[in-house]
């Protein structure tokens, strides 16, 4: 079975869980969106599903992928991307170069790499980038890059972390565009948290709040 | 009112900063250069020619001796980075960082001659690890015939080199890691599906290493030039190359001082060579990791080498702590024959007669400390305070000022040093060695200070100027307490790098000021390893004391104020 389940999940940082226990399954090609105020755990939430949990919290339930727990393997082998608000691009490297640390490895060769990190960019709207160092970037643009790097590792699932936070509001509605067209042709399922009302009805799939 | 005055303080500290610190070594470097061709007149040489240079490339062992050098230079300095790396790597996220600092400090504050006693009565074969394993497991009823310390290799002294230079770099580090966003960083990297190991390598060293480079280049320069752990570890004869031009320029002969000053400056070209040589390495590096990153390997999740090199710290801090251990036993032990894994009978008998040496040392090396540290840290603290007078960063030749004397190799400028000495009329004593060693104490105390002097709360004086304190009662009643406890940490660095000098002391004080540096280092030849083992665990202990004492002052002095409790320092 496709798709992107979680079983009764809860995460408690000392005590007290931040959340009552969370079901839900999110099917290929929707973006679900869970909505809260900040403070809650949604990031923490975030990190747990994508294997980044910090030290000091403790997580029970479990995360199936395309019917495979995936609860004890190490991030980078779950195959779930994350956007981050801030981009999080490398800044030792070129925008290009960015791109190339996440493009999918099985594609080989030094042409074939460049001709698919080009076209990505092209689709960013950011043709002739690919040299630039990501702090000359605007934050639409980083954020149109991260957003390319991370597809280009031919995630299993998607995870938006408040992804369009740090934007202006103008911009915010583009970039929302953006995102969700590049996603919804790629049939994975993509979760999204949230404190945006607008961010949720873009998103145009089942919203969950999470509360106390 | 406070503009001039903020002048005329940033004038006195430069005034002191250019004489004190950079004239010595610029007219040191001068007369060894002088002297390399041939101008020493105190020896009746005053013609310009190539004579010495001559003479230096034939004496014996000088190539070898060069070799050496490079080897156990760029060997250790290489291995040493890349185990900190992958330990750091390995235990970041695992440990918390504060107390793998805590961990760090005996192995900081140790000095090199101590420690290098210590691993040499360690790994000897009459050392403790074969008394420890023998007979038993090796069937040795006599130490075995190998070279383990002193090997014409210098595998011992790389081995000293890395148990000294490895807590270091991890000490930079981890100061450097807090500067960067590296939980992100690895999300994002692991989110991409690349492995812990291998995110460590592609995306968080390259953003460490631009942070440390300075760093780097001063262990390599120290590595390509140290003295006193090369006698006592290092390949005996010939010996690298600053132990040989050490030895030439205190020979009985003194026609030998020319080219020896010849070498001596051959070794800071070495050094310099050496440093571009690794700022090349460095770029060839980036180049060949750009290509490899842009090739989209992830890796494996294992992290083996990280876990290997996290693996051969421990075992090197294991092996560091032990040698401490063993100067104290040797100290206390009377009998102690091999193959016996400790001692037949302990004695103080050692330490009963201070009067027979140790007492003397001990008190001119406390004397020397001090007063190089109150020199110091008063520096220091002028120049801190005359940048936050005028408001301005600290330029870039500033920073480099403060590293000079640690990128400059002792050996090139101190003998040259002295006959400036000499012939300004200030002979062998205690001034001219304590002058010697503020050189290298000062940039020290600086670098521990100036961070946390920085990110000092600025609202704090704002509110002192506010309530109308002057800048001297805004520095003397608002600043300084506050920072009581990184001053403290700042002083305690300083001292500990004053009790470990060696050749300053041996060069200015002409032979005739002792230290337990010097004493040690001259015992650790072949003599009772009780006596030598009294005057390193003293020379080890005093760092130790002095760190004790910076932690407990501010402690007690400010045992009321939850505010100041935390770790400023």
């Amino acid at each position: 079975m496709r798709g992107l389940e979680l079983n009764s999940v809860t995460i408690h940082a000392g005590e007290a869980p931040l959340f009552a226990p969370l079901t839900l399954t999110v099917p290929p090609s929707t973006v679900t969106t869970i909505v809260g105020p900040s403070g809650i755990g949604k990031s923490t939430l975030m990190d747990f599903i994508g294997g980044h949990l910090a030290r000091g919290f403790h997580a029970t339930g479990t995360v199936i992928l395309d019917g495979q727990d995936v609860t004890r393997l190490p991030a980078e082998a779950r195959r779930i991307g994350i956007l981050f608000q801030d981009a999080a691009l490398f800044p030792h490297l070129s925008v290009g170069d960015n791109l190339a640390f996440g493009l999918a490895s099985h594609v080989r060769g030094r042409a074939m790499r460049r001709a698919s990190i080009e076209t990505a960019l092209d689709k960013a709207g950011l043709a002739g980038f690919a040299d630039r160092d990501p702090a000359t970037l605007s934050g639409g643009q980083r954020a149109r890059a991260a957003l390319m790097r991370t597809l280009l590792a031919e995630p299993c699932a998607l995870l938006l972390d408040e992804p369009f936070s740090k934007l202006d509001p103008d911009l915010r509605a583009d970039l929302r565009r953006f995102v969700f067209d590049h996603i919804r042709d790629r049939d994975i399922p993509v979760l999204m948290v949230t404190h945006d009302e607008a961010d949720a009805a873009a998103a145009d799939g089942p919203v969950i709040p999470l509360g106390g | 009112m406070t503009a001039p005055e903020g002048r005329k303080l940033r004038l006195i500290v430069l005034a002191l900063v250019a004489g004190g610190l950079v004239l010595p070594i610029l007219a040191g470097l001068w007369e060894t250069t002088r002297a390399a061709f041939g101008i020493l007149p105190a020896i009746g040489a005053v013609e310009w020619s190539l004579d010495s240079w001559r003479r230096l490339f034939a004496l014996p062992g000088f190539g070898t001796s060069l070799t050496l050098t490079l080897w156990t230079g760029f060997a250790s300095t290489a291995l040493a980075l890349a185990l900190a790396v992958g330990f750091a790597a390995v235990m970041y996220d695992r440990f918390g960082l504060k107390g793998g600092a805590r961990l760090l400090t005996p192995f900081l504050a140790t000095p090199h001659a101590a420690l290098a006693i210590g691993l040499a009565f360690l790994i000897a074969p009459s050392g403790w690890i074969a008394r420890m394993i023998s007979p038993w497991a090796t069937g040795w009823d006599l130490p075995p015939d190998v070279a383990t310390v002193n090997d014409p290799l210098g595998l011992a002294l790389i081995f000293g080199l890395l148990v000294k230079e490895v807590p270091f770099f991890l000490l930079v580090i981890l100061a450097a890691l807090s500067q960067l966003p590296v939980r992100r960083h690895l999300s994002a990297g692991r989110a991409l599906g690349y492995g812990r190991g291998v995110v460590w390598i592609k995306v968080i060293l390259p953003q460490l290493y631009p942070l440390i480079r300075l760093p780097v280049y001063v262990v390599l320069s120290f590595a390509l030039s140290v003295v006193d752990m090369a006698i006592i570890l290092g390949r005996s004869n010939p010996p690298v190359l600053s132990v040989a031009v050490t030895r030439w320029f205190l020979a009985a002969d003194t026609t030998l001082i020319l080219p020896a000053s010849a070498a001596a400056l051959l070794q800071s070209g070495v050094v310099i060579a050496g440093i571009a040589a690794w700022f090349g390495a460095e770029r060839l590096c980036a180049r060949l990791g750009r290509i490899w990153i842009r090739r989209g390997g992830r890796g494996v999740s294992a992290e083996p080498g990280l876990m290997a090199a996290g693996g051969a710290v421990l075992i090197l801090m294991a092996l560091g702590a032990l040698a401490l251990v063993s100067l104290l036993i040797w100290s206390l032990a009377w009998r102690w024959s091999f193959p016996n894994a400790l001692p037949e009978s302990w004695s103080l008998k050692a330490w009963m007669q201070p009067a027979g040496g140790w007492g003397m040392a001990l008190n001119n090396t406390i004397v020397i400390g001090g007063a190089t540290t109150l020199l110091s840290v008063a520096l220091a603290v002028a120049w801190l305070e005359g940048e936050d007078r005028a408001r301005l960063p600290r330029a870039g030749w500033a920073e480099a000022l403060i590293y000079l004397p640690l990128l400059v190799p002792q050996i090139a400028f101190l003998y040259g040093l002295n006959v400036t000495f000499l012939r300004a009329g200030l002979s062998g004593g205690m001034v001219t060695v304590i002058w010697a060693q503020a050189l290298f104490v000062f940039p020290y105390v600086m670098i521990a200070l100036s961070d946390p002097w920085r990110a000092l709360d600025p609202r704090l004086v704002r509110a002192a100027a506010a309530l109308g304190a002057g800048p001297v009662r805004r520095l003397v009643a608002v600043k300084l307490p506050i920072l009581l406890r990184p001053l403290m940490t700042a002083a305690a660095i300083g001292f500990a790098v004053s009790v470990a000098q060696y050749l300053p002391t041996l060069f200015m004080g002409s032979g005739r000021i002792a230290t337990l540096t010097t004493e040690a280092v001259t015992l650790s030849s072949g003599s009772d390893r009780r006596v030598t083992g009294v005057y390193a665990v003293l020379q080890a202990v005093l760092p130790f004391a002095a760190y004790l004492a910076a932690l407990a002052l501010p402690g007690f002095l400010h045992r009321h104020r939850a505010g100041l409790q935390g770790d400023a320092g």
